[in-house]
């Protein structure tokens, strides 16, 4: 319990700073979250979801917990939550699985939210950047939270980027929260590019309506300890779900994705895919699961995650879960680990291109699949050039940061 | 639809057909487990001290622990001292040595189990398990010219304790889980089979279990040693009279498989699954294991799961020896309230070795249908092999499939495959049958028939004529 306790004790000490920069919708929410947290502790293995992280150990180390609200000008549609419309407010903390002593934490300890509001009807023209970079000498624990609301027939991008520019540890919680109206669309696209000290838990809880679409692509390129995840529930009928994602990782490197795709009520639609290139001693998991309810009539559901070992330490766990309580539905899913194919190795070395520079292009190639589905062009290209980049150990060395040992 | 409606009523009603009871005077013990029981039971069955002794370290180490809940089921709660833990129907009083009480022949000639050298014909030797005791293990003799070993537990612990000591717990230890602790301590009997080096065992092996006597549970262990070069093939058989109470049957089977041996395993489970609404039925909680410890050696399990109010097993295998091959075959059908959690664990240890897991549910009427299965390649398995394939059928709205695949891959040469799909019964297919004038209820049966077909040609034929039979009458009756 001692790993929990240094957090506990951090916050009966500064709950009186955290509710004064804070906002009152937050601060009513912190007494239930510390009560879940000190009940439950952090996460074990055995607890089904967390079997792959080792969060006990993630959060033991002792860091400086950043308590500085949003500060600077935000783009059009955002806002701090002091400065968002009443209804949106009224949203908070409310789609986030409260149950959860990680999500628990970062409601007790996030001292602000931003808040992405699109009007109803309203299509953003440009991508809504966000961008978190992670800097500062001493070791630092950030606790993010996010909340995006999609009003009717509203559109937006929506891009979350990791980055981490000196060489302290770092610890982000992130929660961010998605509630789409009848036919909203809207794409998120997470990247990490952070170091090898960097641990990372992301959670993306999304409440979907009538006819909306929700585009997820989670991209882990450079990271130490990563775990995502996703939980969507698909509550009105046609909505469809689309959620992506590719992972790089090599040396010590750890990321888990564990999903879980909800279809609540009939005719909805969703489609996973998960490619993960593993090298040197890393350690990859995927836990997909698709619940389809009593009810949940025709729905289609695709799950897929492939996997590509380099080396002979490198691990993968994977778990792609069907639970099915329907019978008019099509359901699907696949999972692969295996490695490169010898033959397209041959006929490459046959042509003159050496074997380094053939596995690359493989590699490269394997995660194709998922930067192609990406729907924004400018993104697709931007992440082509960052994937060779990150295969040919560039991304990790390049100028102006000292990222990777 | 009117005229399903009538087929549907009558399949409905179709009554489990072997849900007799035999009148036969047996002796049970009092219900309750203590370690004073523990010893009667070994002492009953005539053990020697390192059995008694193996008991009571199991029964001390399931004192300590808990039943697990981590299956997809909805468990009802099991009082463990409101169970007798031994029932001997061969028990009667006036009786010549080694002569079988008439009821009892009658109830294996009923259930169809040639128990009789009269049923050579048949080709299968038998052993049939009754309760806690063995009946009678048919074609002792002949075996015994081969060199095989094919007897009750029982007897094999009196005539070959140094075979039995040295490999009993090898596979599955007591303290494996619950359910093995559990059986470690009350196992009453079973079968044991050794076949020794370079023998090919002439004709099937079979066991055939049978739970009659009221208020008892059943859990035998069966152990199976196939030595270098040998080959086997062994059958289960299983069924239970109708009762309104839950009837616990835990097992243990171990199967040792040496240098290039091959074992096939097959079962055909067929416990009372219970009533239309849910009541009563057998709890089916089940070890099974092989280990395969020779190089190039061979094990396929292969199961029609059909019966039993709970089924919550894996049939597993350790594959150890270089190049060794593991096959898990099986078709899990679950109807009314029907549940299970089964599949199955491949332990890829040796070098070059490959797995292949084909598993099949079917899930009809309000039944919840579970595929868990983990395969894990080793840090020094190279080049390990492993495809799976899991498909659900789901006949109706109300039931459930689930699957659960779970994949540890510890090494960079191993090529892993899974792949799943869960649908129902496709309207193309059903109108291309009926448009060849073949009726909706046929065509349904033909489809399940024709969907489960690479498990069943796995099924030795008698074996496999018997299941199909059986997943008509498990499944017709939920076609709507």
């Amino acid at each position: 319990m001692n790993a929990e306790k240094q957090y506990i004790d951090f916050y009966k000490e500064v709950k009186d700073t955290i509710a004064e920069r804070s906002s009152q919708e937050m601060n009513t929410c912190r007494e239930a979250a510390l009560h879940t947290f000190a009940t439950q502790g952090f996460p074990l293995p055995k607890v089904e979801r967390y079997r792959y992280a080792k969060v006990e150990a993630d959060f033991s180390p002792d860091y400086g917990i950043a308590l500085t609200p949003i500060n600077g000008p935000l783009p059009p549609h955002c806002f701090r939550i002091a400065e968002a419309t009443p209804y949106a407010r009224t949203l908070y903390n409310k789609v986030a699985d409260t149950s959860d002593s990680i999500v628990a934490l970062n409601t007790m300890l996030s001292v602000d939210t931003l808040v992405v509001h699109v009007p109803k009807g309203t299509r953003v023209e440009h991508p809504i950047q966000i961008n978190n970079t992670l800097k500062g000498e001493q070791d630092t624990m950030v606790c993010r939270r996010i909340l995006i609301i999609m009003e009717e027939l509203a559109q937006a991008d929506v891009i979350i980027t990791d980055r981490a520019t000196s060489q302290s540890r770092f610890l982000t919680n992130q929660v961010v929260e998605v509630v789409m109206h009848d036919g909203s669309h809207l794409s998120l696209y997470e990247t990490e590019e952070t170091h090898l000290l960097c641990t990372r838990y992301s959670s993306v809880f999304v409440r979907q309506g009538r006819n909306s679409t929700f585009h997820h692509t989670n991209l882990t390129l450079f990271n130490g300890h990563t775990r995502n995840r996703l939980d969507v529930q698909l509550q009105g009928e046609g909505s469809e779900v689309t959620a992506n994602g590719c992972v790089i990782a090599d040396k010590m490197q750890r990321v888990d994705n564990n999903t879980l795709i909800d279809h609540q009520v009939p005719n909805c639609r969703s489609n996973e895919l998960y490619k993960y290139v593993l090298d040197d001693n890393a350690v990859g998991a995927f836990a997909g699961k698709i619940l389809v309810r009593e009810g949940a009539q025709k729905t289609v559901s695709k799950e897929t995650n492939a996997n590509l070992c380099a080396t002979r330490s490198a691990r993968m766990y994977t778990q792609p879960m069907l639970e099915i309580y329907a019978d008019d539905v099509k359901c699907s899913h696949g999972s692969t680990v295996g490695q490169m194919d010898d033959a397209a190795l041959f006929y490459m070395r046959q042509r003159g291109i050496d074997e380094k520079e053939a596995r690359l292009l493989l590699k490269a190639a394997f995660i194709t699949e998922v930067i192609e589905s990406i729907p924004l062009e400018s993104l697709r290209d931007r992440l082509h050039v960052l994937v060779d980049k990150r295969l040919r150990g560039e991304l990790s060395k390049c100028e102006g940061c000292k990222l990777c040992q | 639809m009117t005229d399903d409606n009538s087929f549907v009523r009558e399949v409905a009603e179709k009554k489990y057909e072997y849900g007799f009871t035999t009148d036969v005077q047996t002796d049970i013990i009092e219900k309750g487990l203590t370690e004073d029981i523990v010893r009667l039971i070994s002492q009953k069955k005539g053990e020697p001290e390192w059995l008694l002794e193996f008991r009571l370290k199991a029964f001390r180490y399931w004192l300590t622990i808990e039943q697990p809940t981590w299956g997809h089921l909805k468990m009802p709660h099991i009082d463990y001292q409101d169970i007798s833990y031994y029932a001997d129907p061969t028990k009667s009083k006036n009786k010549e040595p080694g002569e079988i009480d008439p009821e009892l022949m009658k109830t294996f000639d009923k259930l169809g189990i040639p128990l009789e050298e009269r049923m050579a014909l048949a080709g299968t030797a038998v052993d049939a398990v009754m309760d806690s005791v063995s009946v009678k293990t048919t074609f002792r003799e002949k075996l015994q010219e081969k060199g095989i070993i094919f007897c009750s537990f029982s007897e094999a612990v009196r005539e070959h304790p140094q075979l039995v000591r040295q490999y009993l717990g090898s596979v599955v230890p007591y303290k494996d889980n619950y359910f093995a602790a559990l059986n470690s301590a009350v196992f009453s009997d079973g079968s044991f089979v050794y076949i020794p080096k370079g023998v090919r065992c002439p004709m099937e092996l079979s066991t055939y279990f049978r739970i009659n006597a009221r208020g008892t549970g059943q859990f035998e262990r069966t152990l199976i040693v196939c030595d270098d070069d040998a080959y086997v093939s062994y059958l289960e058989g299983c069924t239970a009279p109708m009762r309104d109470e839950n009837q616990l049957h835990a097992a243990i089977v171990e199967i040792i498989v040496n240098e290039r041996a091959e074992v096939k395993y097959s079962t055909v489970q067929n416990w009372y699954p219970g009533d239309s609404e849910g009541k009563g039925g057998v709890l089916n909680l089940v070890t099974k294991r092989g280990h395969l410890r020779g190089a190039n050696s061979k094990l396929s399990w292969t199961q029609v799961e059909t019966g039993s109010a709970i089924t919550w097993k894996y049939p597993s295998c350790i594959l150890t020896g270089d190049n060794s091959q593991a096959e898990f075959y099986s078709v899990a059908v679950t109807n009314n309230h029907q549940q299970a959690d089964t599949g199955t664990k491949m332990i890829h240890l040796g070098k070059n070795t490959r797995s292949t897991i084909i598993s099949k549910g079917i899930s009809a009427g309000k039944s919840q249908n579970t595929y868990r299965g983990l395969v894990r390649v080793a840090k020094d398995a190279e080049g390990a092999r492993n495809y799976s394939s899991c498909d659900s059928l789901l006949l109706g709205s109300q039931c459930g499939a689930h699957t659960f695949p779970y994949m540890d891959i510890h090494n960079d040469t191993a090529v892993v495959e899974h792949e799943a799909t869960t649908s129902k019964i496709s309207e193309d297919q059903l109108f291309y049958c009926n448009q060849r004038g073949i009726n909706t209820e046929e065509a349904v049966s033909l489809i399940v028939n024709g969907y489960a077909k690479e498990v069943i040609n796995k099924l030795p034929m008698e074996f496999a004529v018997e299941a199909q039979k059986l997943l008509g009458v498990s499944l017709e009756g939920s076609v709507g």
